[in-house]
């Protein structure tokens, strides 16, 4: 056990910063066209969390056009080039599937001003 | 056969490869292997070599056995096993072969092991046979179902599946490809699952379909 925990340690991002759920994230993913490589960012909610070392996702909701888009990431993934925190959410529960089923001002989350940055 | 190694599986896990693709690995600590004996076409009639896996204390071994491992000069080991290798010219009785001589990423090998066990299993479980309605009055759920017709035949056909001891049996999954040779801590990554409890015996050869 003790070696598969070190593979996957050796796998994982180090620098990663400490993710909250209610955190308004940018996430900058790697789009490759071709043989060229973009950055490309998705901007949203953390509203579920996954853990288990190298297989950490986050799921990360934005209403775009109106339209409500979810994406789930690996962060610990080559793909997933960096997240930064922009906002963190004062949420009470660790899941906000709560905010699916709402639209417009209810559909947001109260931001922590005291929390820390890091 | 070119290849062969002996180890024992430590369980699953993930690693992304260069295009952050997942890929699920299973973990072996395979080898270090020890050549005991060498059999030779003259001597024995075909060629083989034969291996020790596994350090085990001198007082566990019998005297026979005992007599094998101090003729190679070596310490006992758990795990006796011979392969027939196609060029046995470069092993000697006392060498050690390392996980990194045998294999390298890119490999395509089979994998031997003793599945789980799973006791005495029904035919749902056993074969996957349809189950009956759960509910509304049914009375028959997990069944056997038909044993076949009355009078004619007047027997059951043999090969009728039935419930019976499941699992704990030798179980081959070929043409899995080696993901990473970890030649400090002797591991072996290979793609997709393996045979057998955490902590079971692995059987690790080239593969015959390559």
């Amino acid at each position: 056990m003790d070696i598969i925990r070190a593979l996957e340690q050796e796998g994982m991002k180090k620098n990663l910063p400490n993710l909250k759920i209610g955190d308004y994230v940018r996430v900058n993913v790697k789009v490759k066209e071709g043989n060229r490589e973009r950055i490309q960012a998705f901007e949203g909610t953390i509203i579920a969390m996954r853990h288990g070392g190298i297989r950490k996702t986050i799921t990360v909701r934005r209403i775009s056009y109106g339209v409500g888009v979810e994406r789930v990431f690996p962060v610990h993934s080559p793909n997933v080039d960096s997240i930064e925190i922009i906002r963190r959410g004062k949420v009470r529960r660790a899941k906000l599937y709560y905010l699916r089923s709402r639209v417009g001002k209810k559909a947001r989350v109260k931001e922590d001003i005291n929390a820390p940055k890091d | 056969m070119k290849k062969c190694m002996l180890g024992r599986k430590l369980g699953m896990t993930q690693i992304f490869n260069e295009d952050g693709v997942v890929i699920p690995v299973t973990v072996i600590s395979a080898g270090p292997l020890t050549v005991i004996r060498k059999k030779t076409e003259e001597v024995d009639g075909y060629n083989a070599i034969q291996v020790g896996f596994e350090d085990i204390p001198e007082r566990k071994v019998n005297k026979p056995l005992k007599g094998l491992f101090e003729k190679a000069k070596v310490s006992p080991k758990r795990h006796l096993k011979e392969f027939r290798l196609d060029d046995i010219s470069a092993y000697n009785p006392g060498d050690e072969i390392k996980v990194e001589d045998m294999f390298q990423s890119g490999d395509k090998v089979d994998i031997t092991g003793i599945s789980k066990g799973k006791g005495f299993a029904g035919t749902t479980k056993r074969y996957g046979t349809a189950r009956g309605p759960m509910s509304h009055g049914s009375g028959y759920h997990r069944g056997i179902g038909s044993m076949g017709a009355v009078s004619d035949p007047s027997r059951i056909f043999k090969g009728k599946k039935m419930p019976g001891h499941m699992g704990a049996e030798r179980v081959t999954v070929q043409n899995l490809s080696v993901v990473r040779v970890d030649a400090e801590r002797g591991l072996l990554l290979v793609k997709g699952a393996v045979p057998g409890p955490k902590g079971g015996l692995l059987i690790i050869k080239d593969s015959v379909k390559a």
